[in-house]
Formats: C-alpha cells, sequence, structure tokens
C-alpha cells in the first residue's frame, strides 16, 4: 500500500483531444489521488464532459495518456475500466426494475443470484432506496433515480465514480440536499469521485479539489478556498462566487510590498506573496474585492482598516443577508457588498450616504 | 375562430367516414348473400361461398405463394429497415439526409412507375421472372415502410441507455442483447406486421413480376373475369380485410407499447 500513496488514483497526461478540426481539449494534465472528490468545474463547451467521458472510455484521446490505478488506459473499453459513471440523464434502463437495473452489472459479472440479491440490497439501502426496488424508472421521481443510478454505480465497488452533472435536473431545494448527502456518501466509502459541473457552488461545496475550465484548458487547479480567494485571473475570479473588479495600478514596490493606487478606495500597501508566482506587478490593472470583504460602517463607532464614503442605490434583502448595490467615487456601477442582518441593525435606505470599511486583506490581486 | 360550426363539422365527419368505407362494408355483405348478382336487394343467407374457397386448388396455391413472398418480404425490408433506421438515427454521416431521402422515395413513387422500371430491368439483365423478383419488388416499396417504424424506436432510445450498459461491464453484443434489442423489439415486430401486410395485398408490382406462380392479388384479379365467381371473390375480400384489420391493430398496440415503455409519445405524429 506504501506505493499508493505517491501514486495517484488516476493520471492525466498532456491529454489532447480533437473533433476534426476542433480542438477540445488543448493538453490536460492532471493528477488525482485516491479517496479525492474533484470537480471539473466550467462553462458549457469548455471540454469538462469529454474529459470525463475519456476517463469512462467513451472517447479515445487524441494525445497523451490517461492512466488509473497505476494501469495505462489506452486502448482500453469502457466495459473494461474500474470506473462507472453516474449519467446525466441518469440512463436507467427503462424496461427493468429498480434492483435489475442495480443488479446489471454484477450480472455481467456472472454473480450467483442469492449474492447480487445481497449486495442490491444492501447498496439501495445506502441510498436510502430500499423499499423501490420492484419499481420501474418511470414510476420515480427524479431524485430517486439520481439515487438509483448512484447505486448502480456504488455497487459496482469502482476504484472511480465519474459523475456527469448529476444533480442539473434537480429543483433547487433537493440539490442542496444532494450535495450534502452525495458529499458525505463520498467521505463514508471512501472511493474518488470525479464531478463534471458548471454550477460553481455546488463545486465548492462538494469537492476536495476543483480543476476550472475554459475553452479545453484547464486555467486553475486548487482547493475550493484557494480558488475562492486567490484566483488567478479575472476570468476564473467572475465565474467562482461574486467579484467586485476595481480599476488599480501598482504605484510601488519593495523588496517584500506593493503599494497599490484603487481611485474607488484609495491606496493601500499588500505583502507580495500575495501575488503568485506568475504575475507580475506590471500586470496590475484590475483588482477584485468579495461582496463580503467591503463593510458598511453603519453605528458611528465602527472602524476599519481603510474608508471611503459612498452612495447606497439599491439593497435586495435575503433575510439572513442584504446585499447592497453602493455607488462609489468615481465609479459608474455600483459594487456589491453583503451585509449579515445582525440584531438591531437595520437595512440602507437607497440614496443614503454610508460609510464603507475596507482592508488591504480584502483586495484580491490578479492576472488581466 | 368559429368558422364551422360544430354541426357542419360533423355532417362533414359523417359523410368523410361513408366514403371510406360504405365500399368496404360491402364487401361482406355481399359475400354471405345467397345471388351470384352482386346487386341489391340481398336474397338471403349463405356461408357457401366461403366453403367454395376450401375446396378451389389454385386459390391455395396462390396462397401459399403470397405467404412465401409475404413473409420473405417482411423479414429482409426489417432487416434491411433496422440498419438503416439505426444510421439515420445514431451517426452523422456527409449525405445522409439525401441517402435517407432517396430511401424513402419509393413511399411516394407510383407503384406502376417501379414496376415497368423494375420488369425492364430484370428484362435486361436476362432474370427469369419468379416469386423472388416480386419479393425484391415488394422488399423497395416495404423498405420505407420499416425505416419509418423503426426509426420512431430508435430515437426513443437514449445513446445514454447503452453507453450505461457498456460502463457497467457488459459487451457490445450483451448490451445489444440486454438492452438495445428488448426497447425496440416492439417496433420490429410492429415493422414486420406492417410489411407483412403490404406485401400481402399489393397487385400491381406482383403482377407485371410474377411467373408462373400468381400471388393471392394476382389471382383474385383473374377471377374476376368470371362473374359467377364474384361471390367467391369477395368472401375472399372479407377474409383478407379481417386480417389485415387484426394484423394492423396489433401492429400499433405493440408500437404504442414501446413507446410507452420508453415514456415518449404514443401518438402516430412520432414516427
Amino acid at each position: 500500500m506504501a506505493e499508493n500513496a505517491t501514486r495517484p488514483m488516476i493520471a492525466i497526461t498532456d491529454v489532447v483531444k480533437k473533433f476534426g478540426t476542433f480542438t477540445a481539449l488543448h493538453g490536460i494534465t492532471a493528477d488525482i489521488a485516491e479517496g479525492e472528490f474533484f470537480s471539473l468545474l466550467g462553462p458549457s463547451g469548455c471540454g469538462k464532459t469529454t474529459l470525463l467521458r475519456m476517463l469512462a472510455g467513451f472517447e479515445p484521446p487524441t494525445g497523451g495518456t490517461i492512466s488509473i490505478d497505476g494501469k495505462d488506459m489506452s486502448g482500453i473499453a469502457a466495459n473494461a475500466r474500474p470506473t462507472n459513471m453516474v449519467f446525466q440523464s441518469y440512463a436507467i434502463f427503462p424496461h427493468l426494475n429498480v434492483e435489475e437495473n442495480v443488479g446489471y452489472g454484477l450480472k455481467t459479472r456472472r454473480m450467483p443470484k442469492a449474492q447480487i440479491k445481497a449486495e442490491v440490497d444492501k447498496v439501495l439501502a445506502l441510498v436510502d432506496m430500499a423499499n423501490y426496488g420492484k419499481r420501474k424508472a418511470h414510476e420515480l421521481s427524479g431524485g430517486q433515480r439520481q439515487r438509483v443510478a448512484l447505486a448502480r454505480a456504488l455497487v459496482m465497488r469502482p476504484k472511480v465514480i465519474l459523475l456527469d452533472e448529476p444533480l442539473s435536473a434537480l429543483d433547487k431545494k433537493l440539490r442542496d440536499q444532494m450535495q450534502v448527502e452525495l458529499r458525505a456518501l463520498q467521505r463514508s466509502i471512501g472511493i474518488t469521485f470525479i464531478l463534471v459541473t458548471h454550477d460553481q457552488e455546488e463545486a465548492l461545496i462538494m469537492s476536495d479539489r476543483i480543476a476550472v475550465m475554459f475553452e479545453g484548458r484547464i486555467e486553475q487547479m486548487d482547493k475550493p478556498e484557494g480558488l475562492y480567494r486567490h484566483p488567478v485571473n479575472k476570468r476564473v475570479a467572475s465565474f467562482i462566487g461574486v467579484m467586485n473588479f476595481l480599476p488599480a495600478v501598482a504605484r510601488d514596490e519593495t523588496q517584500d510590498t506593493i503599494t497599490l493606487d484603487i481611485p474607488s478606495l484609495g491606496t493601500t500597501i499588500i505583502p507580495r506573496d500575495r501575488l503568485g508566482s506568475s504575475i507580475s506587478v506590471r500586470d496590475i490593472t484590475t483588482v477584485g474585492v468579495r461582496p463580503e470583504m467591503l463593510t458598511l460602517l453603519f453605528d458611528a463607532n465602527d472602524t476599519s482598516e481603510h474608508e471611503v464614503e459612498a452612495e447606497v442605490v439599491d439593497s435586495q434583502y435575503y433575510g439572513d443577508m442584504t446585499y447592497y448595490g453602493v455607488r462609489l467615487r468615481g465609479q459608474d456601477a455600483p459594487v456589491t457588498i453583503s451585509m449579515r442582518n445582525t440584531a438591531g441593525r437595520s437595512v440602507a435606505a437607497p440614496g443614503s450616504t454610508v460609510r464603507v470599511g475596507w482592508g488591504a486583506e480584502s483586495i484580491v490581486v490578479f492576472r488581466d | 375562430m368559429r368558422y364551422l360550426s360544430a354541426r357542419w363539422l360533423t355532417v362533414y365527419a359523417v359523410t368523410y367516414m361513408i366514403f371510406l368505407y360504405a365500399p368496404v362494408i360491402l364487401l361482406p355483405l355481399f359475400a354471405f348473400n345467397t345471388s351470384t348478382i352482386v346487386a341489391f336487394p340481398l336474397t338471403g343467407f349463405t356461408t357457401e361461398w366461403f366453403v367454395g374457397l376450401w375446396h378451389t386448388e389454385t386459390l391455395h396455391v396462390a396462397l401459399w405463394n403470397s405467404a412465401k413472398v409475404a413473409v420473405s418480404t417482411a423479414l429482409l425490408s426489417t432487416l434491411l429497415g433496422a440498419f438503416a433506421a439505426r444510421a439515420s438515427a445514431r451517426f452523422a454521416f456527409p449525405g445522409k439526409t439525401g441517402i435517407v431521402g432517396l430511401i424513402m422515395l419509393p413511399l411516394v413513387l407510383p407503384e406502376i412507375i417501379i414496376a415497368v422500371a423494375l420488369l425492364i430491368m430484370l428484362n435486361q439483365l436476362g432474370l427469369p421472372l419468379s416469386l423472388w423478383t416480386v419479393v425484391a419488388g415488394h422488399v423497395l416499396i416495404c423498405t420505407p415502410f420499416s425505416i419509418a417504424i423503426l426509426s420512431s424506436a430508435y430515437r426513443g432510445l437514449d445513446r445514454e441507455l447503452e453507453e450505461a450498459s457498456l460502463d457497467l461491464g457488459e459487451s457490445r453484443w450483451g448490451t445489444f442483447r440486454r438492452i438495445t434489442l428488448p426497447l425496440v423489439l416492439p417496433g420490429i415486430i410492429s415493422s414486420l406486421l406492417i410489411t407483412f401486410t403490404i406485401s400481402l395485398d399489393e397487385f400491381i408490382i406482383a403482377f407485371f413480376l410474377t411467373g408462373t406462380d400468381v400471388t393471392l392479388p394476382v389471382y383474385i384479379w383473374s377471377q374476376l373475369r368470371f362473374p359467377a365467381k364474384l361471390p367467391s371473390v369477395m368472401a375472399l375480400g372479407t377474409i383478407l380485410l379481417a386480417l389485415s384489420i387484426l394484423l394492423l391493430i396489433v401492429a400499433e398496440a405493440l408500437r404504442r407499447r414501446s413507446a410507452a415503455r420508453q415514456g415518449i409519445d404514443t401518438t402516430l405524429a412520432g414516427v
């Protein structure tokens, strides 16, 4: 088992995929560890589903290699790979009932009937579908189909489970619930999960690590917090969460610090290590500020590292939070500021003047 | 939007139904009539014409020929239709629209044109006319029907179902046997029944391409020259009519069952 510690469960090396003259993937390289919940996140058409289908064995790569559990997968068909997929449509076999669907793969392995039954019952209990064995696909709700599709993959005890937008067909409430359940299940069984999604919130909630893809390239690969706090460029910054963009220039630099001029906020000094190695000072034209990193100083006693005066343009009340649109000095487009609605605090009315507090810590620096 | 009153629509519908089905109803009516002359008033009830059919040797030969032709046609055109439907439903290839259009063309081409063209071609090739040449002609006109029926069956078959089966470790052949076939089987049976029915009562092509072995419709046509045989023809027609209706009902029921299994629209518009 010692070698497992160093060897990734999945090694994707320089994988290229071309469809005719169109290049869907430009040299993807990624290592995924055993037991990791890894997400491929990106807008539709970014190549994330193509990459997943190549892991499953439905599409051969045009170039590069994919190895799973140390074995090169080139030339190995989908039915001989240690992966199982949860399809976007769930692909529940319509002429078979739930038990037959879940037992389908075990039957191909020539497992004795009694043993199949035992395995199927166990996995159906695991996904909370114990009493639905005799139902047909059309008698199940979306969430139940999703569970059956997952059970059908789990029962095979694969090395890797591939999930192609598995929650996109569910309504918001059920989706939120399934995200938590799926994550908990994955942790308890320890199988490597690879999730394809276009929903950044879903990726943040569920994943150990996320690869953000645009136009056939991995733009950034990091833990959810790393992606959120240190996006490498504007595109990633705006794709993950809400980000306010403000024009800025680097005015001065020393060995350890950079002095940033942000016309709408003011001047601040940030430590140099906040810039990734790939960014040079001259590249800085814009900085980002998350809505929760700006504060409205309602009370006269509230203080902050820096503060500026601004005008409230509008507000959206969410119960626990209020999102304010606030116009900063010299900036036409209002920035979004989120404030927790703690006891005794009223919502600032549009048109009123407020003090906006911020600090060097609020500022995110990245490439354009 | 009320251009037509409900009353007029009813009148129109009833007239239309009479126009469609009155001649068909006449068939059994005269088949059970005692008079050899096909005319009103009816003279009495008899089953003698049906009994007569039982003892007509040439009829049995023609019926057997027709059965051979219809079964061969049904099998061949359904097989060809299955290939074409699968290709057109699953793959994109250059000139697909044009090719599928050409295959479907015999559906709208006048049968007499097809028959004459085939006859000329067979003569040029020096091939003797036989039941096989009839089968060839029938396959030509039946395949489009088969494609239409099977295309709808294949379209309802989600590609991800076959992928899921492969993903679960099943082989290509196993996937075909356990997933594809059960899901399109009702469509295949429906195609077999419909092409069988079309071939069974097809006259023009059979008339041109048959050699010395006649099929049933050609036999019936030859009997029409003898006025005394007319009630027997009526009786035979009645049997064929009942059989055709039965087969078409079974075929449609199967097609709908297939559609319902896959959870898709069950009206004919899906064809």
